[in-house]
């Protein structure tokens, strides 16, 4: 067998795949914070919560009502998202305009109020989700063992991905977005309820950390505390693709999967590191990050 | 002058008599401080329900000692040796705490039984796994009551290599705690004829184990060992189910799992993967009593951590009352002259290094056709006595021992 660096070039390939599949994630959840920043100026510190309350949801959902997968893939993102649009309304609104650091407080807040909550209620051992029986199994490729669940998760996450970049990028509505946290009085004067739409855009991000909650649901332990371990990574992510870039946030997104996978493979105690590394050297060299413009 | 000098010391010796005689207890209260994890990682095998535990076995006890009213106070220790270290010292500096329980992490526990033998209170540790807590770090002033990394290596190690399992590969997690239960299983294997064919140290801890799994599984080992806790034990296993680990042949074992965790799987990702523990709510008549009333307080069944906590706080009132003191070196040596025959353990005993020995149990997690409800969860198949499970004196590094 042909060897790289002493692991088998099989055995690599395994890695390089799983790292793709955990950057898809990285994509996904990097993406709605850099939509909530670009557009509204917001640090949200409470996506990891709300990735962590899209996964409590699905199990939820399940356990209460019986709520299959499929529906929960749409509904437990609606459900947050809306959840999401009354912390804008009622919170994040009250500090519109104000320094950074006030959005990062008061989101980082209310992720630590939302976590004690369920933390309360549901212990921290982690509820059960079954995955859905069409996708138990996988199959083997020869060099790996690909669960079929993974594919999955690959395929919908960029799907995902791609269609919010095209509307944020390349649709009337992105350019309304776009031009509505540009200059919202000139937008308002045009007619546009700038207001209702920077709810909504906060309620989008938020739906999207969701989303990645429902697709982690039947993979990890999902408990109170999963989005917590999850963000500093993802802002990590962010600031390396630079804040605010949304085509940036997804390449960085499964860019980062595959390093940390590769460490994985070469040095695993280095894993939870590498991200943080690479974010140090990117910013000495281009401080607003790879995608970044430079302010 | 001899007359006169005998006559002063013997008055002097019934004064300090009659002296300590009144202030046996202590302020008249004993002062349990309950500190553990009651947020985090460790939460639901220990945190509020242990407390819940202690209660029980105050309101058992009858809510006195010896005419003395029993109090507790209880703090979160979230898991770190400063917030413990700080609590501790204000709880026996400020508040005549007398006895500290619970301890989960095994670093808040060294940390804190360093406190404690500064000032002499008494520790009882129910919650943390590093068996180097009754060795190199011995005190004459904690005792540890549960469990140990070194039944878990000598349980579920040496069963799975007895079973045909000699070729291993071990998920390490990168801390002390990891690190001492490696070294454990290691030796372990290797006394048993098995061999260590890989082995793979992760961060602590770490969300996503497939490319740690995958690196297993491509070891072509006959054994995955999981030597790691809470949280990332529970992913590996569900990891490991998904990617097919035991359907490719391997088998899984997990070095330290609790009841919570197997209940947070669930039989389906967990079943037939085979763990040592040192109690189990559903053994017998007494036990499963218990653990009904336990399930009451608390809508769910008890971990051993709990039962040991409940178990460890009775064995103390029990010397509390016996000597009439809250004094930690009396009630300490009593504890340890003490058999403990209850609920929890049969014919255990405290040694002089602070290790309380019992017999432990290897289980093997139910299949779904065996488990009758949500709790069903170990079958026990066979009892490792307790001078078979745990360090031999002859091997400790303890003070207390080795000065002896």
């Amino acid at each position: 067998m042909s060897m790289i660096f002493g692991v088998p070039l099989a055995v690599l390939s395994g890695q390089l795949l799983i790292g793709v599949i955990n950057g898809a994630f990285y994509a996904l959840l990097s993406l709605g914070l850099a939509v909530i920043f670009g557009l509204l100026k917001i640090i949200n510190f409470a996506h990891g919560a709300m990735y962590m309350l899209g996964a409590m949801a699905t199990v939820i959902l399940f356990d209460a009502l019986g709520v299959n997968y499929w529906v929960a893939l749409f509904l437990a993102p609606l459900l947050v998202g809306g959840f999401g649009v009354l912390i804008e309304y009622f919170l994040l609104r009250r500090i519109a305009g104000q320094d950074h650091i006030y959005s990062l407080l008061l989101t980082f807040g209310a992720a630590l109020l939302i976590g004690g909550v369920l933390t309360n209620i549901y212990g921290v051992s982690g509820l059960r989700y079954s995955m859905p029986d069409l996708f138990k199994g996988g199959i083997n490729l020869g060099f790996m063992f690909l669960p079929y669940y993974r594919a999955w998760v690959i395929v919908i996450a960029l799907v995902v991905c791609l269609g919010t970049w095209f509307m944020i990028e390349k649709t009337k509505l992105g350019a309304y977005l776009r031009a509505g946290t540009e200059d919202s009085q000139l937008m308002q004067g045009f007619g546009i309820n700038v207001p209702l739409l920077i709810s909504l855009t906060y309620g989008f991000g938020v739906m999207l950390a969701a989303f990645a909650g429902v697709l982690a649901a039947p993979i990890y332990s999902v408990t109170p505390v999963m989005g917590s371990h999850i963000l500093i990574t993802v802002f990590a992510v962010v600031v390396i693709g630079g804040m605010g870039s949304i085509g940036g946030a997804i390449i960085t997104g499964i860019m980062m999967g595959v390093i940390e996978g590769l460490t994985k493979t070469f040095y695993p105690p280095a894993s939870s590191a590498v991200i943080f590394l690479v974010m140090v050297v990117v910013l000495m060299f281009r401080p607003a990050g790879l995608f970044g413009k430079e302010a | 002058m001899t007359m006169m000098k005998k006559l002063l010391t013997s008055a002097v010796a019934s004064a300090m008599l009659v002296g300590s005689a009144q202030a046996e207890i202590s302020n008249d209260t004993v002062k349990i401080g309950y500190l553990a994890d009651m947020s985090g990682t460790y939460r639901d095998l220990a945190g509020p329900n242990g407390q819940k535990a202690l209660e029980m076995a105050i309101a058992d006890f009858g809510g006195t000692v010896n005419g003395a009213k029993i109090e507790i106070v209880s703090a979160d220790d979230r898991n770190s040796a400063d917030v413990a270290s700080s609590t501790v010292r204000r709880w026996v500096e400020n508040e005549n705490v007398d006895l500290v329980a619970g301890l989960v992490a095994s670093s808040v526990s060294i940390a804190v039984s360093d406190i404690l033998e500064e000032n002499d209170r008494l520790g009882i540790i129910s919650g943390s796994a590093a068996s180097s807590i009754t060795n190199e770090h011995c005190t004459p002033n904690h005792i540890h009551y549960v469990y140990d990394t070194y039944p878990l290596a000598n349980g579920t190690a040496s069963a799975v290599v007895k079973e045909g399992g000699k070729t291993w590969y071990i998920l390490t997690a990168d801390y002390a705690f990891g690190h001492a239960l490696e070294g454990d299983v290691t030796r372990v294997v290797e006394a048993n004829g098995g061999e260590i064919i890989g082995k793979l140290r992760h961060p602590f801890p770490t969300p996503d184990f497939s490319s740690f799994i995958l690196q297993a599984q491509a070891s072509g080992a006959d054994v995955v060992a999981l030597a790691n806790a809470g949280a990332d034990t529970t992913n590996a296993i569900n990891t490991a189910s998904e990617f097919g680990v035991t359907q490719s042949g391997q088998t899984l074992a997990a070095l330290l799992l609790f009841l919570t965790d197997v209940h947070a799987l669930g039989v389906e990702a967990a079943q037939g993967i085979q763990l040592t523990t040192g109690w189990y709510w559903d053994m017998n008549d007494e036990t499963r009593a218990w653990s009904d009333r336990f399930l009451e307080e608390t809508g769910a069944r008890p971990t051993m951590v709990h039962a040991g906590i409940y178990s460890s706080a009775m064995q103390y009132l029990k010397a509390v009352d016996a000597t009439g003191s809250d004094d930690a070196q009396t009630v300490r040596k009593q504890m340890m002259d003490t058999p403990i025959n209850d609920m929890f353990a049969k014919n255990g005993r405290i040694r002089v290094d602070g290790r309380m020995v019992h017999d432990m149990f290897l289980a093997e997690v139910k299949t779904p056709d065996e488990s009758k409800g949500e709790w069903d969860l170990y079958k026990i198949l066979r009892t490792i006595p307790a001078d078979e499970a745990y360090r031999p004196l002859s091997e400790s590094k303890c003070p207390l021992v080795t000065s002896k």
